[in-house]
C-alpha cells in the first residue's frame, strides 16, 4: 500500500531519495507500524520527538500501530519558535 | 546589583536631558524592562491619553540582566501607550542596543513630551545629548543608522531608529535597532515618530558590573548555558531553522492562517518554509539562507540572515537589496506569505527588508494587506484604489507593491498603514478585520489551538503569541504535550505562561530560553547577579503583578472585558483543513474559568483585593 512519508528539520537527511518538499511516496506491506517505518528509514528514535499521523499527534505509546493506505506521516525533532 | 539605578530622563519639549535615580522601590516589585516601565509609565502618563500627542511618553528599558553574561540578555523594550489598539504597548528587541545601553549605565531612558523639531539622542556613556535631526528625518531606517555611523565614526555605535512609515503616520510601524532587530509591535515607532524623535544612538564602554555574588554568578551561568547547547531546540534546532522551522509544522496541523484566515491551511506553506530557506536556488546555486546570527550575549543564536534571489523581480533591478540582511521569520513569513497567500520566498523576503529598512511591523503588515486582498476580492477596494494593481491573494506582485507604499505612506500605502481594523472599518467590512483590541494576530489560527484563542483575546497589547505562547505545550510538547483541541485547562495554562513570560520580559532575558529553561533555571542567574532575594516564587508573583498593572492601564485606558474576545470568523467559521476540521475557537469555554483563576471580577476588571495584594496604584 502506499503512504506519504515526510521528515522534517535536521531529520532531512534520512529522506529517500525522490522525495521533494520533504514528502515522498512510499509503498509499505500491510500492517507496517509507525515505528517499524521510522526504523526502516535509520531515524534515530531519539531524534523523534514530533509525529503526526495525517496532521494529528501521535503520543510515543501509539506508535505501534499499524499504518493505512493513504495515511501521511510526518515527523520532527524536537523543535520550537515563534 | 546590575540595575545601574540610573535613569535618564529626556523632555523633548524643553529640549532638556537628566539623570534621575531609579525607584529601587519599585524594581524590588517590577524588575526591570516590561515591568517597571510599566510602573513608571502608569504613575507618570493618564491612560486616557492620546497616544500620539505630548502627554503620552516613551520608555526604553533594560532589565537587570541585561547586558550581563546571562544567555540572550541583549534585551530592552519600548514601552508606550499603543496608536495601534489604545491599550499598553511594551514591544521587546534584541540585537546589541540593550546591552550597549545598559554599558553605558543607563537601566532606562523616557522620552516626555514633543520636540519641536526633528532630534535624535546621542548617548556615550554618561554623556547624553539631543541634536537636530532635521537632515535624518525623510529617511529610512537603514539610511539613517548609515548617516549616524558616518558622523559617529564609531562602528561600534548602536543605533535604533523610525523609518518613513512612522514619519507618515502608519500606526504599526516600528522602531529598529542595528538594522534589523525591531521593537516591532502595537506602534511604538509611530509614537517615537509623533515625537519628531528620529533616533537614539548609544555608545556605552563602563561594562555592567556590581554583579552580587560573582562566582556564584559565573557558575550558574555557565552551568545554565550548558542547559541551553544541550537541549534539541535551544542548542540545534532553533540555530539550524530558526523560528521558521513551525511553518511545516503548523501547517500540518492544520492551524496554519491562510488568506485572511478564511482557511487554516496554505497549499503553498513548504515554499515560505525553514526548509524551503535552505534549498539551493535555481539562479545561482544558493540558498535564501546565509548564516544564522546571535544577539548579544546569545548562545541560541536564532536569527536569519537571508539574501534574494538576484533575478527576482522585485529587486533585479536594484542592487542595494542584492546583500545579506536579516532574514525570514516565522511570524513575518507567515504574516506576508500565508495570509497573503503568497508563497514566493524571495518576494517574502525582499518585503521583509522593506518592512526592517522602513519600520514596519511585518506581522501587522501583511494582515493588514491580507484583509485588504479579501476586501478586494469582494470588490470593496477596487483598482481605483490601487493603481491597477490586482490586489489578489497569492499575488508576490501586488504584495511587493503594497509594502513599497506602506514605507513611505504614499497612496494607497496611507490606507494600508491604518492597520486591519481602520481600514476595514474604513472599506465597510469591519468584520474582515482579524485584530484583538486593534491588533493583527499572529501565524497560529486558534481554531486548531484552543489556548491560542485565550492568549490572544486576553493578551494585555492586543493579539499577540508572545504574551503565553501556549504553542509550545498544545502543539510541540514543552514542558509536557496538552491537546490542542480542546479548552479543558486552558485558562491555567494561559495564565501560567503569561506570568511566567512576564518576569522573563523583565529580567533581559528572551523568551526563546523557555524552550530549554523554566524559572528554575533563571531564578538562580538572577538571585546570584541582583541584590534582594530572588526566587522562583518571587518571579511568579512579581509576573503576575505586572500582568495585572497592565490590565489595570488598559481598563483606565477604557477597554472593557467585552475587548477580550475575537473575530466572529474564528468562533463561528469552522476550520476546513482535516486535521482541524469543524473546529471553531471556544473561547466562552475558557474566559469565565480564566477570569476566575485572575481573580478578576465577572466582566474583567481587576478587584480592589488584588490591588491591595499587589501594591497596585490607585
Amino acid at each position: 500500500m502506499q503512504v506519504t512519508f515526510k521528515l522534517f528539520a535536521t531529520l532531512m537527511p534520512y529522506l529517500p531519495a525522490g522525495a521533494e518538499k520533504n514528502a515522498v511516496e512510499i509503498e509499505v506491506k500491510p500492517e507496517t507500524t509507525i515505528n517499524q517505518l521510522i526504523d526502516q528509514y535509520r531515524v534515530p528514535r531519539a531524534q523523534v520527538h514530533l509525529v503526526l499521523l495525517n496532521g494529528l499527534f501521535l503520543n510515543e505509546s501509539d506508535r505501534d500501530q499499524p499504518m493505512q493506505e493513504g495515511d501521511t506521516l510526518a515527523i520532527w525533532p524536537p523543535v520550537a519558535g515563534g | 546589583m546590575t540595575w545601574t539605578k540610573k535613569v535618564l530622563r529626556v523632555n523633548l519639549t524643553e529640549g532638556s536631558v537628566n539623570e534621575e535615580p531609579l525607584n529601587m522601590d519599585w524594581a524590588a516589585e517590577y524588575i526591570g524592562q516590561r515591568g517597571l516601565a510599566t510602573r513608571y509609565l502608569v504613575a507618570e502618563t493618564d491612560p486616557a491619553c492620546d497616544p500620539l500627542g505630548p502627554d503620552n511618553k516613551l520608555i526604553f528599558a533594560t532589565g537587570p540582566l541585561t547586558g550581563t553574561a546571562v544567555s540572550t540578555a541583549a534585551r530592552y523594550s519600548v514601552i508606550t501607550k499603543s496608536p495601534l489598539t489604545g491599550a499598553i504597548a511594551c514591544s521587546n528587541s534584541g540585537g546589541f542596543l540593550g546591552a550597549e545601553l545598559k554599558s553605558a549605565g543607563w537601566d532606562m531612558i523616557i522620552f516626555e513630551g514633543k520636540s519641536p523639531s526633528p532630534v535624535m539622542l546621542n548617548i556615550i556613556n554618561e554623556n547624553a545629548e539631543l541634536v537636530p535631526a532635521d537632515d535624518l528625518w525623510g529617511k529610512s531606517v537603514w539610511e539613517t543608522d548609515r548617516l549616524i555611523h558616518e558622523k559617529s565614526g564609531d562602528p561600534q555605535t548602536r543605533v535604533a531608529a523610525v523609518g518613513r512609515s512612522a514619519e507618515a503616520g502608519c500606526l504599526y510601524s516600528a522602531i529598529i535597532n542595528d538594522l534589523h532587530r525591531a521593537a516591532g509591535r502595537s506602534g511604538v515607532g509611530t509614537v517615537m515618530a509623533s515625537k519628531n524623535l528620529k533616533a537614539v544612538a548609544v555608545r556605552g564602554t563602563r561594562g555592567v558590573g556590581n554583579i552580587k555574588d560573582p562566582a556564584r554568578f559565573m557558575k550558574s551561568v555557565a552551568e545554565e548555558k550548558q542547559v541551553l547547547a544541550e537541549n534539541a531546540v535551544t542548542g540545534q534546532g532553533l540555530p539550524a531553522l530558526g523560528t521558521q522551522v513551525l511553518m511545516n509544522v503548523i501547517n500540518e496541523i492544520g492551524a496554519l492562517p491562510t488568506n485572511n484566515m478564511q482557511l487554516s491551511q496554505f497549499e503553498g506553506a513548504h515554499n515560505i518554509s525553514g526548509e524551503a530557506m535552505l534549498e539551493p536556488r535555481k539562479s545561482d546555486g544558493k540558498p535564501n539562507l546565509t548564516t544564522n546570527a546571535a544577539c548579544f550575549g546569545c548562545t541560541i543564536a536564532c536569527g536569519r540572515i537571508s539574501t534574494v534571489d538576484r533575478t527576482h523581480f522585485s529587486i533585479e533591478n536594484k542592487p542595494e537589496y542584492w546583500g545579506n540582511s536579516g532574514g525570514l521569520e516565522y511570524e513575518a513569513a507567515w504574516a506576508m506569505g500565508a495570509d497573503t497567500g503568497v508563497d514566493d520566498l524571495d518576494a517574502v523576503t525582499y518585503v521583509n527588508f522593506i518592512c526592517n529598512e522602513d519600520g514596519m511591523d511585518p506581522i501587522s503588515f501583511g494582515a493588514t494587506v491580507a484583509a485588504a486582498m479579501e476586501m478586494y476580492e469582494k470588490g470593496a477596494i477596487t483598482k481605483e484604489q490601487t493603481d491597477g494593481v490586482e490586489l489578489k491573494f497569492g499575488s508576490a506582485e501586488a504584495l511587493v507593491w503594497c509594502v513599497e507604499r506602506v514605507a513611505t505612506g504614499e497612496g494607497f500605502g496611507a490606507d494600508l498603514g491604518l492597520g486591519s481594523k481602520r481600514l476595514c472599518q474604513k472599506y465597510g467590512h469591519p468584520e474582515l478585520s482579524m485584530t484583538v483590541k486593534g491588533q493583527e494576530f499572529p501565524a497560529y489560527d486558534p481554531r486548531g489551538i484552543q489556548g491560542m484563542g485565550l492568549t490572544y483575546a486576553t493578551s494585555n497589547r492586543g493579539a499577540c503569541h508572545l504574551r503565553s505562547y501556549t504553542v509550545a505545550s498544545e502543539v510541540l510538547g514543552i514542558p509536557e504535550k496538552t491537546d490542542p483541541a480542546v479548552t479543558e485547562g486552558k485558562a491555567g495554562l494561559v495564565k501560567a505562561f503569561q506570568d511566567a513570560t512576564a518576569a522573563v520580559d523583565s529580567m533581559g532575558l528572551c523568551v526563546f530560553t523557555t524552550f530549554a529553561w523554566t524559572l528554575d533555571n533563571m531564578a538562580p542567574q538572577m538571585d546570584a547577579a541582583c541584590e534582594g532575594d530572588w526566587t522562583v516564587d518571587r518571579l511568579v508573583e512579581a509576573g503576575e503583578r505586572i500582568w495585572n498593572l497592565e490590565r489595570d492601564y488598559n481598563i483606565k485606558a477604557g477597554l472593557t472585558g467585552a475587548d477580550d474576545n475575537l473575530p466572529e470568523r474564528l468562533l463561528k467559521e469552522a476550520s476546513k483543513a482535516a486535521p482541524t476540521e469543524g473546529q471553531v475557537c471556544n473561547l466562552d469555554q475558557m474566559l469565565p474559568e480564566y477570569y476566575q483563576l485572575r481573580g478578576w471580577t465577572a466582566d474583567g476588571q481587576v478587584t480592589d483585593e488584588l490591588r491591595q495584594k499587589f501594591s497596585l496604584p490607585g
